[in-house]
């Protein structure tokens, strides 16, 4: 490689890899006012590339579903049956699945949002011009899941107000000394590891899919444009596998959409069954 | 070496840590999802389940509607079978009836046929008998004269007329007794 790349040209475009700076691009609108934060001043308001990505998501979910719903039909036209698609797979296929009809449509307004917006998040990776999943940064991710983490602590505690603790931290049917060990390892479990796996799961899908697609397709560009000569043949190679990955990505945005809505649903489902 | 310096021409600068949250990223991501819920929870789902409300609803209307127009047309094939069967009756009663009719009135024809011939019969009788007893009267009062003018003339003389009246009938009582004889 290196000698090709000496003699490519006077100034070769170098070769950029991801970085993780790509995802704190520089913040260009209300960089005022500030707060202190853990490392240094923060803007409180700030909006950055990847605020502007979340933001136009969210926009373009509120215009398909609020214009999507707005004249309903009993006899559905082409375009209603795909909302009606979407909303019934969360409905019909997490919700009501898991929860039964009845504790089902109570959270559902919440599992419905989560999947959606993680989905339309996720899917802005691939989309040209956004290029960046709005969930790859931990923002989004952790928000949702401490909702989800308040969700299913409130589901417990309103289902079994005085037993939900100890169902949770104590499983019937163990003996008495095992409790010992048991109680912490329930804790970290339930408590402690439920949010964090939700939010790393999700960020890190989404942030390593980032720097591979960034990666194959800086490596074409690099490939056909500055390396050049029998180098081109690298870059076909890297576009066929950037295609490859924005296909498997494509997949990723659902799967990790479908993932988090079912285990919060789940984590509700555990906390208002009667026992573990 | 030679690419060095390539590579890390935009690594300079520190590398952020993504796991630290910034407090824009939080409340714009906090913000974004209370929006979301709010959309989805008072507008999206509110309207989808009226759509389902409402279908399930038609669906039912639907069967319903089906339910009560077979009943219907049980109800009017019902109808329909009794009132054939009333026609078919109807129709019976009618034939019964028209035959009952036919034979009364072939059985008036014969009878009136009958009365007259015999009315006729009894006519011809009561002429002939009519005819006989005038044949008889008129012959009678001939064969009376006849015998008294023959008597008359062999008697010679001529007798009263309560006499010869008793002679007459003396002699054709005779003549019939005779005749009766015979």
């Amino acid at each position: 490689m290196l000698p090709l790349l000496a003699t490519a040209g006077n100034e070769p475009e170098p070769f950029h890899p991801p970085t993780l700076a790509d995802f704190f691009p520089p913040i260009f609108l209300l960089q005022e006012p500030t707060m202190g934060w853990i490392d240094g001043e923060e803007p409180i308001f700030g909006i950055n590339r990847i605020i502007l990505v979340r933001l136009i998501a969210a926009v373009a979910l509120i215009l398909l579903f609020v214009l999507g719903t707005r004249k309903l039909r009993l006899v559905p036209t082409r375009g209603q049956s795909l909302v009606e698609m979407g909303l019934g797979f969360v409905r019909d296929g997490i919700a009501y699945d898991l929860l039964g009809e009845k504790d089902g449509k109570r959270f559902l307004p919440l599992i419905t949002t989560i999947f959606f917006m993680v989905l339309a998040m996720n899917f802005t990776s691939v989309i040209p011009g956004l290029n960046i999943a709005g969930t790859s940064v931990i923002g989004v991710p952790l928000v949702l899941a401490i909702v989800a983490y308040v969700a299913f602590i409130y589901a417990g505690l309103k289902k079994h107000p005085g037993a939900f603790l100890k169902n949770s931290l104590l499983p019937p049917g163990v003996p008495w000394p095992l409790y010992i060990i048991v109680l912490p390892l329930e804790f970290i479990s339930t408590f402690v590891l439920r949010p964090i796996t939700l939010t790393l799961r999700l960020m890190m899908n989404m942030l390593v899919g980032h720097l591979m697609l960034v990666l194959f397709f800086a490596a074409t560009q690099f490939f056909l444009f500055s390396a050049g000569g029998f180098y081109t043949l690298f870059g076909v190679g890297t576009l066929a596998f950037g295609f490859a990955f924005t296909v498997f990505e494509l997949l990723v945005c659902v799967l990790q959409a479908y993932v988090f809505a079912i285990l919060t649903t789940i984590y509700i489902q555990l906390a208002l069954a009667e026992e573990h | 070496m030679l690419i060095t310096p390539l590579f890390l021409a935009e690594e300079a600068g520190e590398q952020p840590n993504p796991l630290l949250p910034a407090p824009y990223d939080l409340l714009w991501s906090a913000v974004i999802f209370v929006v979301l819920l709010l959309v989805f929870w008072k507008v999206v789902l509110p309207r989808m389940q009226a759509l389902l409300d409402e279908r399930a609803a038609a669906i039912e209307g639907g069967i319903k509607k089906a339910e009560e127009a077979q009943a219907e047309a049980a109800a009017a094939l019902e109808s329909y079978n009794t009132q054939l069967a009333e026609a078919r009756a109807e129709a019976g009663r009618i034939k019964d009836q028209a035959r009952a009719d036919a034979a009364k009135i072939e059985a008036d024809l014969k009878a009136r046929a009958n009365d007259e011939a015999e009315r006729i019969t009894a006519q011809a009788h009561q002429r002939i008998e009519a005819e006989r007893q005038a044949a008889f009267t008129s012959l009678k009062t001939e064969v009376g004269t006849l015998a008294l003018d023959l008597s008359e003339r062999v008697v010679g003389e001529s007798m009263d007329d309560a006499r010869s009246a008793a002679i007459v009938d003396r002699f054709l009582a005779e003549l019939e007794h005779d005749g009766a004889n015979r």
